[in-house]
C-alpha cells in the first residue's frame, strides 16, 4: 500500500498532463488508480464550497513528527474544486523578511495543479483569518501556476527548467507575477522531500504545458457555474446589467447604435468561416463588399472600434504585406474614408511605438525595482531611483501610448476624420491605443460596465493574443511573444484615473486586482489567443460533446475571487453619475450642428500636419496609385516634436475649458504627471508601508460620509421625501457601504491597503540604511560640501 | 505668475459667469488700470509704466506695470485671458539690465529680475531715450530697501487685524503644555538680556541640576555659545529633545569637564543609560570642522553618549540643489529624462536625508531615550531636524496653531538667521549666507502631510502662504535673525505677524469674498498669491500669523482626524517623496494645479448633502413627531463637523 502511494505521487507529478483524460477513460482500476478518483470525484461533487478531502494520507509516516501528528492532518489548504495536491514537503521554513535576518515560519509546502502553497504550522490569528480583503481561490501564502515569475535557488541562480535533476537548493526564491515575493528555506526538510518539492514546483512552474492542463479545466469540469452571492452594492451594480462580451450580432449592434455608428455588422464569421483568427462577429465600413470578406481570410479588413459623434470613426485594421499590390489596402481606406465626408488618416502603431519586445524588456526592468528579496539592497537603490526609473523606460512607454491615443484623440474631436490605425497582427498596441481612445472621449467606458464591455470589445473579442503574450505554457517558441500589453493597457488607464479621479466609476483597486486576474488561470477571459481559439478549446474540453462548450467562469464574475463586501472596494466613492437631462441636451442638436461645420473644416481648412498622421481627405485619389502606397503606409517618425507640440496645444485648449468628467478627458503628459502606480507595485514592501497613511486615508473618509449620506438618503426615503439629488446610483445599498466602513474602520489602514492590512506592525520605522555614501556633491564650484555654513573660522568664537 | 487665470478658475461650477467677470474686469481695465489691485494699508504708488511683459507661456505681451512700495504689478492690456503678475517686491532677488541701447532684436532691451520664490521675470521697453532707467532705478531702490537705507515694508504697513498674531507663542505656556518645569527640568532666565548668548531666546530649559555658574562655562565650549537646551520633552518616558551647536574641540581635541557633566545631567534626568547625540553634518565634514576650532563630542570624552551622524549637507549644497532644481522646471519643465534630470539635482535625496535624521530622532525619543541634536552652529539643520522630530511626535504641532507655535520656537526663537538666509531687502544676490534651509523645511512638511493626508489640521495652502510671505518682508514674522535683533528692532511693536492673518476669524470678510474662497481660492494662492491678498485687504489690514489666522477656514483640512497619542513616520525612501509639483512649478499654466482638489471637492459636497439631509430630517421629525425620531437624530449626531459648522465655532474666539 505504502509503495503504491508513492508510486501514484510520482505518477501524478510526472504524468499530471495525461491525467485527467486517464482517469476519465479508465477501464481497470487498481487501489492506486481508485484512491486519485476518489479525490478528483469527491472534489467533483462537492460543487460551491470546497470540500476538505482526507487524503493528505500519502504523506509518509516518517516525515510525521510524532508529536505534531493531530495537527499534521490538517495542513493543507482548502482546495477548490477540481484541485489535487501533487507534492508536498514538511518543516519549510517560509522567511519574513528579507533574506538577513533568518526569521521565518515552519509550515507544509505544496504544489498542486493550481498554486504553490504554503500552510503554516502556527494556527491563524484571529487577525489574518478575518481579512476584509480575501481573495476566495488563493490566500496571501498561495502563488497560482501561472503567476510565479522567476525562482531562484542559492545565490540568487536562476532556475531554469530541465538543468534540474537530482540536486535542489536549500533556499528556493519565487518572484511572483502580482510581484510578491517568497522565500523558503528547504534545508529543515526530508531531504527526500525536499528533492521532490522543489522538482515539482520547477516542473509545474517552468516548464512547457498543454493547454489542457491549465486548472481551468479541470476546475470547470467541477464547479456548477452559478455561484451567485446575494447583497453587495458592487454585484448589484453589476447584476443590474451585464457587461456586455460582444460574442453576438446584438452586442454589436448594439454598440454601434449607441454611438450612433453607420457601419456594417459582419456575422459571416460566426463559425468562423472567413477566418478562424477574426473575431465571430465584427463590424466594418458599409462600403467593404461580401468579396471583400471572403477574398484575404479577412486580413487588412477595417474593423470599427468606435463612432464620434460627428460620424467619423476609428478603425484599426492589422498592416497587409505590401506584396500583396492588387489594391486592397486602397479599397478598404476608401471604405474607411466612405464612412464619414470621405476623409482618412492612417497610422501604422509598429513604426511609430515601441514593440511587444520593447515592452516586454522595459517592463523586465522596471518590476525588479519591486521585487525585494533584500532591505538592504532595496535602500541601496533607493537612491538611483529616479534614474534607474527613467533608464528603465517603462513610463516613457506609457507616455507614448498615451500621447498617441490623445493624437487619434484630436484628429476625431477636432478635426472629424476617420482615422484608421494598424499594425502587424492588429492585436497589441492597436486594442492599447483604441481603447484609451475610447476611454477618453467616451464616458461610458469609465463605468465599471462599460470598461468591462471596452475590455471585451477590444481586447477579448477583438483578439488579443492573451495566451501567447502571457506564455502561460511555458512554451519555448512562444517565449519571443511574451508581453505585457494588457498590463500597458491599465497602466494608462491608471495614469488616467489618477489625474482625474471623478471621472471613473472603477477604483484603483479594481485595476490592480484586474492586473492581478490574468495570472489566475480560471477565467475563460485571459487564456485563449482569440475568440476562435476559445471557441474550439472550449468545446473539445466540455465533458457534453457536440452539445454545448465547457462553461468557465469570466474574470468579470467577480464572486468567484472575491465576496461582496471586497467587491465594494472596486467602486470609487468620488464618482458620481451624470446629470441626466445634460445627455439629451447632447443628442439633440450637438452632433448635427458639429457636422455642418466641419464639413468645410475637415477637407480643406485643416493644417497639413507633418506629423505621424497623413491627412488625405483633400486627394485621396491620388493616393490611390499603388506608386505612393509604400511611402503613405510608412509615416516617418523622424518628426516626433512637431506632433508633440500639436498634442501640447490640443492639451492646452482642452485645458483652459471647464473640466468636465462627463466629457472628453485628455491626460498631461509632463514628467511629474507620468507615476509609478504605487498601489500596485509597492503593496507588499513592507519597509515603504505609509502606516496611518496614504491616499486611502483620504478616500476612506469620504466613503465613510457617502455611507452616511446615503443612509440618510434610505431615511429620508421612508419619510416619502423626494429628493433632488445626484446620488441615486447607490441609494438603497447603504448597508453594506456602511458595513464595510465599520469593518475599515476597527483595522489600521496603510498605504497597502487593502492588499496587506493590520499586521503585528513592528512600530520601528523603517530607517534607510546606506545614505550619503552615494550621495556625491563634487564637481560643485569650491566645492560647497567641504565649506562651513557662516564664515570660516575667523566667526567662530 | 503669468496667470492665464481662465484654467485655473475652471474647478468652479460656473465657468460663465467666470468669463463674464473676467471681461467685465478687461473693460474697467482700459479705463482704470490699476482697479483690481487695491493697495495695502500704507502700500503707495511710485511709478507706473507701458512696458512688454515678455511671458515665458504665452509670449510677448503690452501692458503696464505698476510699481509700489510692497510691489510689482503688471497687467496686460491685450491678451485674452488678461494675464496679471502681482509680485511682492521682497521676493526678488535680483535685476538686471539686459541688453543694451544698440541691442538689436525685437525686445531684446529691458529688465531681467530673478524672483525668490522659482521664477525669472522679463520685460522688454523701447530703446529710445533711456527709458528703463527710471524703473530700473525704482524697483532696485524698493526691491532692496535695506540697501538703501529705507524701510521694509513690514514697517510701512498699516495693516490691522482683529488677532495680534505676536501672541501666538508665548514660550512659557508653550512649556507648561508639556509639563515643564518638573523636578528634572528647569526654567532658566539667565538669557534673559542675551548675555549667556545672543542668537538664544530669553527663555531656556536646561537640567533642573545644572547651576547658573555650569551654565556660563558650557557656553565658552559651545560655538558661539549656544548651549544644550531642552526644546521637547515626551510626557510618558520623559525622554528629551536638547539642540545646542558643535562643541569647540579643535585640532588638539580639547576636552571641557563642564561640558561633559552637563550632557551627562540631561542622560540622568529620564535615567536613559546612553544619551544619544546626532550631529546632523557628514562626519567627513565634522571632522574637517575641527580645523576651525570646531568639531564633535569623541567618545572618550563623552562615555555616556553614543555619536550618530546623519549626513545632511551644509547650506551652500542646499542653495546649489535648489538652483538647479529651478533650472530644469523653470520656464519649463525639462522632457526629457525628467526623473533623471529631477535625480541630478539632489533635492528630493536632500529630503529624504532630513526626514530620515528626524525619524532616527523621533524613533529614539520614543524608545525612551534622549537625544541632543547639533550641526555646526546649531540653527539650519538642527532646527530642521528638532522641528520634524517634533511634528512626528507631538500631535499638537500638527494643528494650525500647534504649527505657529513650532515655527516661532524652533525657528524664530532658537534663531535661524531667516535675515541672512533669505536675504530681506538686501541688494547682495550673491551672497554666501543665503539659503533655501527654511524652504526645505516646508517641504518636508508638505511631504509629510502627503504621506498623511488626515493627520495635520493645516492643509497645503498654508505651506504656500507661509513660503509667499517669508520673502515679502509684508510680515515681520520671518524678519531679523535672531530675537535679541527683533528686540533692538521693535519688530513686534511695529509690524504685524502672519499669524494674525491665518487666525484671523471670518464674520467681518464680505459674502463675495466668502464666496470667492469657496470657489477659486486655491487657484488664487497658487497662481498669484498677492493677489488674493489684495483681496483680502479690502477688509483686513496687519504679523504673518495675523494674516495666516484670519482664514482658518481656508487653511483647514477638511479629512483632519486629531489623533491625540500617535507618533507619525512617514517613509523615507524615494518611492514615496515627489516633487512639490503645486509650490515649485506653480508659474506653469500647464501643471494642473487641482491635483488633491477633486477628492477633497467631492468630501465637501458629501459633507453639505449630508447637513442638508439631516436638516430636512429635522424638519420632517418634528412635524411627524413619531417616538422612532429621537433615535434617528441620535444615530446622526456623532459626526458633526460640516464645514459650516466648523466656521460657526471659529467665530468664538480662541
Amino acid at each position: 500500500m505504502f509503495d503504491g502511494r508513492v508510486l501514484l505521487k510520482q505518477v501524478i507529478l510526472l504524468f499530471w498532463p495525461l491525467i485527467s483524460t486517464w482517469v476519465q477513460g479508465a477501464e481497470k482500476i487498481d487501489s492506486c488508480q481508485l484512491q486519485v478518483l476518489e479525490m478528483l470525484s469527491s472534489l467533483g461533487s462537492a460543487g460551491g464550497k470546497s470540500a476538505k478531502p482526507s487524503f493528505v494520507s500519502y504523506v509518509t509516516p516518517e516525515e510525521i513528527k510524532s508529536e505534531k501528528e493531530p495537527s499534521r492532518k490538517e495542513k493543507h489548504p482548502d482546495l477548490l474544486p477540481g484541485e489535487v495536491v501533487f507534492c508536498s514537503a514538511s518543516t519549510v521554513l517560509k522567511y519574513t523578511q528579507d533574506d538577513l535576518s533568518q526569521r521565518g515560519v515552519f509550515g507544509v509546502l505544496l504544489c498542486t495543479n493550481f498554486r504553490v502553497s504554503f500552510v503554516s504550522d502556527e494556527e491563524p490569528t484571529e487577525e489574518m483569518v478575518r481579512t476584509l480583503f480575501k481573495n476566495k481561490l488563493y490566500g496571501e501564502n498561495d502563488i497560482p501556476l501561472s503567476c510565479v515569475d522567476n525562482i531562484y535557488g542559492d545565490k540568487r541562480k536562476l532556475i531554469t527548467g530541465g538543468l534540474v535533476k537530482n540536486k535542489y537548493p536549500s533556499k528556493m526564491i519565487i518572484h511572483c507575477k502580482d510581484l510578491r515575493v517568497f522565500q523558503f528555506s528547504l534545508s529543515f526538510s526530508k531531504e527526500e522531500d525536499a528533492k521532490k518539492i522543489f522538482q515539482g514546483i520547477v516542473h509545474h512552474c517552468l516548464e512547457p504545458k498543454s493547454l489542457r492542463c491549465l486548472f481551468a479545466f479541470s476546475y470547470c469540469e467541477n464547479t456548477s457555474p452559478n455561484r451567485k452571492c446575494v447583497g453587495g452594492l458592487f454585484t448589484k451594480l453589476l447584476r443590474k446589467k451585464q457587461t456586455v462580451m460582444f460574442d453576438s450580432v446584438e452586442d454589436w449592434t448594439q454598440d454601434m447604435k449607441r454611438t450612433k455608428g453607420n457601419c456594417r455588422v459582419v456575422s459571416e464569421n460566426s463559425n468562423f468561416e472567413l477566418s478562424p483568427k477574426l473575431p465571430q462577429y465584427f463590424i466594418v465600413p458599409k462600403n467593404v463588399s461580401d468579396e471583400d470578406l471572403t477574398k484575404y481570410q479577412g486580413k487588412g479588413l477595417p474593423m470599427w472600434c468606435w463612432s464620434h459623434h460627428s460620424g467619423c470613426a476609428l478603425f484599426k485594421t492589422a498592416s497587409i504585406p505590401l506584396v500583396q499590390e492588387d489594391n486592397v489596402c486602397c479599397r478598404m481606406l476608401t471604405a474607411v474614408a466612405h464612412n464619414h465626408l470621405y476623409s482618412v488618416k492612417t497610422e501604422d502603431l509598429s513604426d511609430t511605438l515601441p514593440t511587444v519586445q520593447d515592452i516586454l524588456l522595459s517592463y523586465n526592468k522596471f518590476k525588479q525595482f519591486f521585487l525585494i528579496d533584500n532591505t538592504t539592497e532595496f535602500w541601496m537603490s533607493d537612491m538611483k531611483w529616479f534614474s534607474s526609473l527613467d533608464n528603465c523606460g517603462w513610463l516613457d512607454i506609457i507616455r507614448q501610448c498615451l500621447q498617441k491615443a490623445v493624437e487619434v484623440v484630436e484628429s476625431l474631436e477636432k478635426e472629424n476624420t476617420n482615422v484608421l490605425i494598424m499594425e502587424e497582427g492588429g492585436s497589441d498596441l492597436c486594442c492599447v491605443v483604441s481603447s484609451l481612445v475610447q476611454l477618453m472621449l467616451d464616458p461610458y467606458y469609465r463605468t465599471l460596465l462599460g470598461f468591462q464591455s471596452l475590455v471585451q470589445k477590444e481586447w477579448v473579442a477583438g483578439g488579443h493574443a492573451f495566451l501567447d503574450r502571457s506564455n502561460h505554457l511555458h512554451l519555448k517558441d512562444k517565449v519571443e511573444s511574451q508581453s505585457p500589453v494588457f498590463l500597458l493597457f491599465l497602466e494608462c488607464v491608471w495614469q488616467l484615473q489618477q489625474q482625474h479621479g471623478p471621472a471613473f466609476q472603477f477604483s484603483e483597486t479594481y485595476l490592480t486586482v484586474l492586473s492581478d486576474s490574468v495570472h489566475v488561470p480560471v477565467f475563460t477571459t485571459f487564456l485563449f489567443n482569440n475568440d476562435g481559439h476559445r471557441d474550439s478549446l472550449l468545446r473539445a474540453e466540455s465533458p457534453h460533446t457536440q452539445r454545448s462548450p465547457l462553461n468557465c467562469p469570466t474574470v468579470w464574475d467577480w464572486s468567484v475571487q472575491f465576496d461582496c463586501k471586497a467587491q465594494d472596494l472596486f467602486t470609487n466613492p468620488l464618482y458620481t453619475e451624470k446629470p441626466k437631462q445634460d445627455t439629451s441636451v447632447r443628442k439633440s442638436y450637438r452632433p448635427r450642428h458639429l457636422r455642418q461645420l466641419s464639413l468645410p473644416s475637415s477637407a480643406f481648412k485643416t493644417p497639413p500636419k507633418k506629423g505621424f498622421f497623413k491627412d488625405e481627405a483633400d486627394n485621396l485619389k491620388k493616393i490611390l496609385g499603388v506608386k505612393r502606397l509604400s511611402r503613405w503606409m510608412l509615416s516617418p517618425s523622424s518628426d516626433s516634436p512637431q506632433t508633440s507640440s500639436s498634442v501640447r496645444e490640443f492639451y492646452e485648449a482642452w485645458q483652459t475649458k471647464p473640466l468636465d468628467y462627463h466629457g472628453l478627458l485628455l491626460p498631461c503628459l509632463d514628467g511629474p504627471s507620468i507615476r509609478v502606480w504605487m498601489q500596485r507595485y509597492l503593496r507588499w514592501i513592507h519597509d515603504v508601508q505609509i502606516l496611518g497613511g496614504g491616499p486611502v486615508a483620504m478616500l476612506s473618509k469620504v466613503s465613510e460620509i457617502l455611507g452616511e449620506v446615503q443612509e440618510l438618503q434610505r431615511q429620508l426615503d421612508r419619510h416619502g421625501c423626494t429628493l433632488t439629488s445626484n446620488h441615486k446610483g447607490a441609494r438603497p445599498r447603504a448597508k453594506t457601504a456602511a458595513a464595510v466602513i465599520a469593518a475599515r474602520s476597527s483595522v489600521r489602514l496603510s498605504s497597502s491597503f487593502p492588499f496587506v492590512t493590520s499586521r503585528n506592525w513592528a512600530f520601528k520605522p523603517a530607517i534607510p540604511t546606506s545614505l550619503l555614501q552615494s550621495l556625491m556633491v563634487t564637481g560643485m564650484p569650491g566645492n560647497l560640501a567641504d565649506r562651513e555654513d557662516d564664515g570660516g573660522p575667523e566667526s567662530l568664537v | 505668475m503669468a496667470s492665464a487665470s481662465i484654467p485655473v478658475y475652471n474647478s468652479s461650477n460656473n465657468p460663465l459667469e467666470n468669463s463674464s467677470s473676467h471681461n467685465a474686469s478687461r473693460e474697467s481695465l482700459k479705463m482704470e488700470p490699476l482697479a483690481d489691485c487695491s493697495l495695502l494699508p500704507g502700500e503707495e504708488r511710485i511709478i507706473d509704466k507701458d512696458i512688454i511683459y515678455i511671458c515665458p507661456f504665452s509670449g510677448a505681451l503690452k501692458g503696464k506695470v505698476f510699481i509700489t512700495n510692497y510691489r510689482l504689478y503688471f497687467k496686460s492690456a491685450d491678451a485674452d485671458p488678461a494675464v496679471t503678475l502681482d509680485v511682492p517686491l521682497g521676493a526678488i532677488g535680483r535685476v538686471e539690465k539686459m541688453g543694451g541701447a544698440s541691442s538689436r532684436g525685437e525686445n531684446s532691451y529691458g529688465l531681467d529680475i530673478t524672483c525668490k520664490d522659482m521664477r525669472n521675470l522679463r520685460f522688454a521697453l523701447k530703446q529710445e531715450g533711456h527709458s528703463r532707467r527710471d524703473i530700473f532705478d525704482i524697483l532696485f531702490k524698493y526691491a532692496f530697501p535695506l540697501s538703501h537705507g529705507l524701510l521694509l515694508f513690514a514697517y510701512l504697513s498699516q495693516e490691522k487685524f482683529e488677532e495680534n498674531g505676536w501672541s501666538v507663542y508665548k514660550p512659557m505656556e508653550e512649556f507648561r503644555r508639556q509639563g515643564l518645569p518638573n523636578d528634572k527640568w528647569r526654567v532658566t532666565f539667565i538669557n534673559a538680556n542675551y548675555e549667556l548668548c545672543d542668537t538664544y531666546p530669553t527663555i531656556l530649559v536646561v537640567p533642573f541640576k545644572a547651576t547658573e555658574e555650569d551654565l556660563r562655562k558650557v557656553c565658552t565650549f559651545r560655538s558661539r555659545g549656544r548651549i544644550p537646551v531642552l526644546s521637547w520633552i515626551h510626557r510618558e518616558n520623559q525622554a528629551v529633545i536638547c539642540r545646542c551647536s558643535q562643541p569647540l574641540v579643535g585640532m588638539s581635541g580639547k576636552r571641557n569637564k563642564d561640558d561633559e557633566r552637563y550632557l551627562d545631567l540631561i542622560r540622568e534626568a529620564n535615567g536613559t543609560a546612553k544619551l544619544t547625540i546626532y550631529d546632523a553634518r557628514p562626519s567627513v565634514n565634522a571632522v574637517a570642522n575641527k580645523a576651525t576650532g570646531g568639531g564633535y563630542e569623541g567618545d572618550d570624552a563623552y562615555q555616556n553618549a553614543e555619536l550618530v551622524f546623519l549626513d545632511i549637507h551644509n547650506i551652500h549644497v542646499m542653495r546649489e540643489s535648489l538652483k538647479k532644481l529651478k533650472d530644469i522646471v523653470y520656464p519649463n519643465v525639462e522632457e526629457s529624462h525628467w526623473l533623471s534630470s529631477l535625480e541630478s539635482t539632489h533635492w528630493l535625496e536632500h529630503i529624504k536625508l532630513v526626514i530620515s535624521g528626524a525619524i532616527q530622532v523621533a524613533d529614539k525619543i520614543s524608545g525612551g531615550n534622549s537625544v541632543v541634536v547639533h550641526c555646526s552652529d546649531g540653527w539650519d539643520r538642527t532646527a530642521q531636524l528638532t522641528s520634524l522630530a517634533m511634528l512626528m511626535l507631538d500631535s499638537h504641532y500638527r494643528t494650525l496653531r500647534g504649527f505657529q507655535v513650532l515655527l516661532e520656537k524652533e525657528w524664530i526663537g532658537f534663531g535661524h538667521k531667516f535675515a541672512n538666509r533669505i536675504g530681506h531687502g538686501d541688494k547682495n544676490h550673491a551672497d554666501q549666507d543665503r539659503s533655501p534651509i527654511f524652504v526645505q523645511f516646508i517641504d518636508c512638511v508638505w511631504q509629510m502631510t502627503k504621506q498623511f493626508p488626515t493627520a495635520f489640521e493645516f492643509n497645503e495652502r498654508l505651506l504656500v502662504t507661509i513660503l509667499d510671505h517669508l520673502f515679502s518682508c509684508r510680515f515681520g514674522t520671518f524678519l531679523f535673525n535672531c530675537e535679541r535683533a527683533r528686540d533692538t528692532n521693535e519688530l513686534r511693536s511695529k509690524t504685524v505677524s502672519l499669524w494674525s492673518l491665518v487666525n484671523f476669524s471670518p464674520p467681518s470678510r464680505s459674502l463675495q469674498e466668502l464666496r470667492s474662497k469657496t470657489v477659486s481660492l486655491w487657484s488664487l494662492v497658487n497662481f498669484s498669491p498677492p493677489s488674493r491678498s489684495l483681496q483680502e485687504l479690502r477688509s483686513k489690514t496687519v504679523s504673518l500669523w495675523s494674516l495666516v489666522n484670519s482664514d482658518l477656514s481656508f487653511y483647514q483640512n477638511p479629512f483632519y482626524t486629531p489623533e491625540s497619542n500617535r507618533v507619525l513616520y512617514p517613509v523615507a525612501s524615494m518611492r514615496h517623496l515627489e516633487l512639490w509639483v503645486t509650490y515649485y512649478i506653480r508659474w506653469n499654466p500647464r501643471i494642473r494645479q487641482q491635483q488633491q482638489s477633486p477628492v477633497e471637492q467631492r468630501y465637501i459636497e458629501l459633507l453639505a448633502l449630508r447637513d442638508e439631509y439631516l436638516k430636512k430630517l429635522e424638519e420632517l421629525q418634528l412635524s411627524d413627531s413619531s417616538p422612532n425620531s429621537s433615535h434617528l437624530s441620535n444615530s446622526s449626531t456623532p459626526n458633526a463637523a460640516s464645514p459650516t459648522q466648523h466656521i460657526t465655532h471659529l467665530h468664538t474666539p480662541f
